[in-house]
């Protein structure tokens, strides 16, 4: 990952390290290997397999229950609640919703969804150690406090960070990430894993555009370089300028789980 | 920022992976391999690492930590290249149609058992 900076580049000529010399060989081929001072066990796991199973786990609840998952992944404060508030507004009445907010920058996430009368669970993260992620397991624990049966789609507000989320399966259907024109034009450059696991992208706060020096057409080719073909939907949160697209492409989805 | 947790998991499966005819066995290095695409700080996981592994059989242990480069395969032409920018798309037809063939790797190879230990159970 390359969360400051591109990683790829700077460490690309100095990945081996200089202090451990390589005792092992290429990979496969090290079973009980004795080597100069000690001996070798493979085990090749990968690290994240235990919240792996537990996300096919919760994917395989969500679907046995006919809801279909997205999980909204932004910064702090690039819109995620307002963009979620607004589309509850015009999807309740054709899809029933509920909603996990895991964000934990603002207490008053929970209480400004929850007016759009979908059942709420707001996760504190720091319950389960402070992660800037949410993780399988926390959305298992969430999930039991929701009718399942009652809801068709189920849209997770993760935390706000754009590099953690992304390595974290949730058992979700659909990942959307949100850039707003207040951050800069090159962050899909700097967060790529982000923007390739998204399946679609929201450019929000296009409002703000005549006041800033912003360039959305780099920003819109720079996802796109980073994850070409994926949908992008320009629009305001606030002043809902460009929702409808997003709507309709959201409720298809929605609409495409329902008919298997 | 979740190098903690990372570095816990990866002291329960270490430790879960020593055999179970080597009681009291010290694990003396971890072999970790990260792709460079993974969600990791390399230096973060390594100083989680050392904290995490306190009290454990894996107390002063060395966490290696082999880089993986982003390889990629064009799904049009078949060209495969490394990618070291931020572009997706095929160095050499521009196709977006592409499978990421390595580069997400968090992954443990091997854990070495320090000598001294393996050879008093026997
Ligand atoms: N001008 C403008 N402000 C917005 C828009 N969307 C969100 N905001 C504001 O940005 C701030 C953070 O929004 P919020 O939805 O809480 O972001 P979150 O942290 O990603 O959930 C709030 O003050 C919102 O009112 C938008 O489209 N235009
Ligand atoms: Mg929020
Ligand atoms: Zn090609």
């Amino acid at each position: 990952m390359f969360p400051e900076g591109f990683k790829i580049i700077r460490h690309l000529h100095h990945h081996e390290s200089h202090k451990s010399p390589r005792t092992h060989t290429q990979s496969g081929t090290v079973k009980n290997v004795q080597t100069s001072d000690n001996r070798k066990i493979k085990v090749v796991r990968r690290v994240l397999d235990v919240n792996q199973q537990m996300a096919e786990r919760n994917r395989q609840m969500f679907h046995e229950n006919g809801v279909f998952v997205l999980n909204i992944m932004s910064s702090p404060g690039s819109g995620k609640t307002t963009t979620l508030e607004k589309t509850l507004e015009r999807i309740m009445s054709n899809i029933k919703c509920a909603v996990i907010v895991g964000d934990i920058c603002t207490t008053n996430d929970a209480d400004r969804l929850a007016r759009s009368g979908a059942p709420v669970v707001q996760i504190n993260t720091d319950e389960f150690g402070g992660d800037c992620h949410l993780a399988a397991h926390v959305i298992e624990k969430a999930a039991n406090g929701i009718d399942l049966e009652a809801i068709e789609c189920l849209i997770v507000e993760n935390v706000g960070n754009l590099v953690c989320p992304a390595e974290f399966d949730i058992g979700e259907d659909l990942r959307v990430v949100i850039l707003s024109v207040t951050e800069g034009e090159d962050k899909p450059l700097k967060y790529p894993l982000m923007f390739r696991e998204c399946d679609a992208a929201i450019l929000n706060k296009i409002d703000l555009l005549p006041y800033l020096d912003y360039d959305s057409e780099a920003a819109v080719q720079n996802i796109l370089q980073v994850h070409p073909g994926i949908p992008v939907f320009e629009l305001s949160a606030k002043t809902e300028e460009g929702f409808k697209p997003w709507i309709q492409w959201l409720t298809a989805q929605v609409r495409s789980n329902r008919n298997h | 920022m979740h190098e903690m947790g990372i570095a816990m998991q990866i002291v329960e499966i270490a430790t879960e992976s020593i055999p179970k005819d080597m009681a009291h066995a010290r694990v003396a290095r971890v072999n970790l391999k990260v792709g460079k695409l993974a969600a990791v700080v390399p230096e973060s996981l390594r100083f989680c690492f050392e904290v995490a592994a306190r009290e454990t059989p894996l107390a002063g242990a060395e966490l290696h930590i082999e880089e993986i480069p982003v390889e990629a395969r064009c799904n049009d032409c078949n060209h495969e290249w490394t990618i070291s920018e931020p572009v997706f798309t095929c160095q050499k037809c521009n196709s977006g149609a592409i499978k990421i063939l390595s580069g997400r790797e968090l992954d443990i190879e091997t854990i070495e058992i320090a000598d001294e230990d393996a050879t008093n159970v026997s």
